[in-house]
């Protein structure tokens, strides 16, 4: 990770950090949300810093500790020139759970995306293809925030109409409209 | 050229416009013999030319990281056996070195050793395993049965060491399970003798054969540029031409005390992703030498009656003892709260581990970054434009294994 790569990034966006840390020797920047996209495509086109990899994009649900906010979106970025890392993330409130994508920055955020959607039901905004991804489509809910738990099952089984209407209006603003059929097998 | 351009003198002039074809949608997968491990690959095909691909993952989704966060540090390492259930060795690496980064402690130096020499032997394990799949599933089964036979050797040693061939479990927090048994040494270098004989067998047989060369070269090329874009690394970014290897780069463990050479590909085609896997078998069987020959005497296992259960002797006999092994049994390492990203390199390129502690014996995430899950990103891409015979070897070269990539 890279101490440099921090401060230049603090400098740069001043109000817009909202903490940072270096815990076990990692440099770890929060940022307000409403920036990710800017700071990213800074990160990657500044010299200095080219941080021309996404490593990995993941998400954390604090709701078991009680923070606020609930969730937090993590960014890995890799500098394959300078060989420097550092860590972005932004917290994401329950409420809102959206983000801004950065799919078009580093295409692999492309996938990653759609896993965290998929998982922990935050939505990337100006997703080309914002679908599950590793879940089937007729899936309720999204397993990896802490209030799913572990042990419940869902068999697969091609619901009634009536019941994925009751299962949208229980849901406001979900967005997640389970589908039909064998995970779009033959439409095509 | 002689016989092409003759056919051209002959063919009628309609053959020359093309046959008329229809878009047509082919399904392969998720059940088939071509991919193994499921995966869903829908192709649009105007003749025998792919013109669009969708890549549908997620048929072998077990929830690894639910799992983990329900259970405690040490309960763990089975799960992350069965990510890349090729090369299991490396993921109890990574996964042990993430909590050990958390808990600010280091394992014994020659753990860490007997770490690195389990770690090659696994990627030898993987990269076998590739290249059997590869020439198999392109109608060579002879190579297939070498590749696989040598393997077979390495589990044997694995099995000896850790006690079970697959699925090893082996590495522990704060070292290893057991130390090398008797005599190991001179079996492991007996058997990478064998190993080395069959990739020069594999090698004499494929590399240089004109059916080979013809289906692997300058077919699915992918640039430098793409190749970071979408999060590529390893063997498969070091054949689009990139220089990055995690152990060379950023070492871990003691890959710095070791001579060894990174091999670069320079086309970025199916070509150059196997050559560079076969390159790296020679050189993981050299630093496994090398290792054998910088090992120190000393613990295997560090004692620390926070991190590691006391030996067996004081459990059975002293009260502390057995308070302490239920304790870390039950209650699971408490880790301090914070977070860490560790990376090593796994079979297929940087195996990351994002581990967030809430200060418990349970991680509150346990992320795998899944090195096959960024280059099956790519997949699509590398699809279009080429035939459809071409989708095999394709998807071999990414060399896809299912329990990572969908965890």
């Amino acid at each position: 990770m890279s101490k440099a790569a921090l401060d230049r990034l603090v400098e740069h966006l001043r109000d817009g950090v909202i903490s940072t840390h270096a815990h076990r020797g990692d440099e770890t920047a929060v940022i307000d949300r409403s920036l990710i996209r800017s700071a990213c495509l800074w990160l990657r086109d500044t010299e200095g810093l080219e941080f021309n990899m996404l490593s990995d994009l993941t998400a954390v649900d604090y709701y078991t500790m009680g923070r606020e906010p609930r969730f937090e979106v993590v960014y890995h970025l890799h500098s394959l020139t300078l060989k420097q890392r550092l860590r972005v993330k932004v917290g994401v409130p329950e409420e809102d759970p959206v983000v801004d994508t950065v799919c078009d920055i580093w295409q692999v955020a492309n996938w990653c995306e759609r896993e965290v959607w998929d998982l922990y039901g935050i939505r990337f905004k100006d997703h080309p293809d914002m679908r599950r991804i590793l879940m089937y489509e007729e899936f309720d809910g999204h397993p990896l925030r802490k209030d799913y738990p572990k042990d419940k099952r869902q068999p697969l089984y091609r619901r009634p109409q009536h019941e994925i209407d009751e299962a949208l209006a229980g849901r406001p603003g979900s967005g997640h409209r389970p589908g039909f059929g064998p995970r779009n097998l033959l439409e095509s | 050229m002689y016989g092409s351009d003759r056919l051209r003198s002959v063919s009628a002039p309609e053959l020359d416009e093309g046959m008329p074809t229809e878009e047509m949608v082919l399904n392969v997968g998720p059940s088939h013999p071509a991919t193994h491990g499921t995966v869903h690959i829908k192709l649009w095909l105007d003749g025998e030319q792919v013109t669009g691909a969708q890549v549908n993952v997620g048929y072998l989704h077990r929830g690894f990281e639910k799992e983990c966060e329900a259970h405690t540090y040490g309960e763990n390492f089975p799960y992350t056996d069965r990510l890349n259930y090729v090369s299991p060795m490396l993921n109890n690496v990574g996964y042990a070195l993430a909590v050990e980064k958390l808990l600010g402690v280091e394992a014994p130096e020659r753990a860490q050793y007997i770490r690195m020499i389990v770690g090659e032997l696994a990627r030898l394990c993987d990269h076998l395993t590739y290249s059997a799949a590869q020439v198999a599933e392109m109608g060579a089964f002879t190579p297939f049965f070498y590749a696989i036979k040598a393997r077979d050797f390495l589990w044997d040693i694995l099995e000896e060491i850790s006690g079970a061939r697959l699925t090893h479990s082996y590495v522990r927090i704060g070292g290893v399970a057991a130390d090398m048994p008797d005599g190991w040494v001179e079996r492991t270098l007996a058997t990478l003798v064998q190993v080395e004989t069959v990739i020069k067998e594999i090698d004499t047989l494929m590399t240089r054969n004109r059916i080979f060369m013809d289906r692997m070269q300058n077919v699915a090329v992918f640039s430098k540029e793409e190749a970071i874009s979408h999060g590529w690394t390893g063997p498969c970014l070091r054949g689009s031409g990139v220089d990055y290897d995690v152990r060379k780069d950023y070492p871990y463990l003691f890959y710095d005390r070791l001579d060894f050479e990174v091999p670069i590909g320079t086309a970025g085609d199916n070509m150059d992703r196997y050559l560079v896997r076969m390159e790296e078998m020679r050189q993981s069987i050299s630093m496994i030498k090398q290792c054998f020959d910088q090992i120190p005497e000393g613990d295997y296992q560090l004692h620390d009656p926070r991190i590691t259960i006391p030996p067996k002797q004081q459990s059975y006999n002293t009260i502390e003892g057995l308070i302490n092994h239920f304790k870390i049994v039950v209650d699971g390492i408490e880790v301090p709260a914070g977070e860490a990203y560790t990376y090593i390199e796994g079979g297929n390129g940087e195996l990351g581990f994002y581990i967030v502690s809430d200060g418990t014996g349970r991680p509150l995430k346990c992320r795998c970054r899944p090195p096959c899950f960024m280059l099956m990103t790519a997949l699509e891409k590398l699809l279009v434009g080429h035939m459809i015979a071409d989708l095999v070897p394709t998807f071999d070269t990414l060399n896809m294994i299912g329990g990572e990539c969908d965890r």
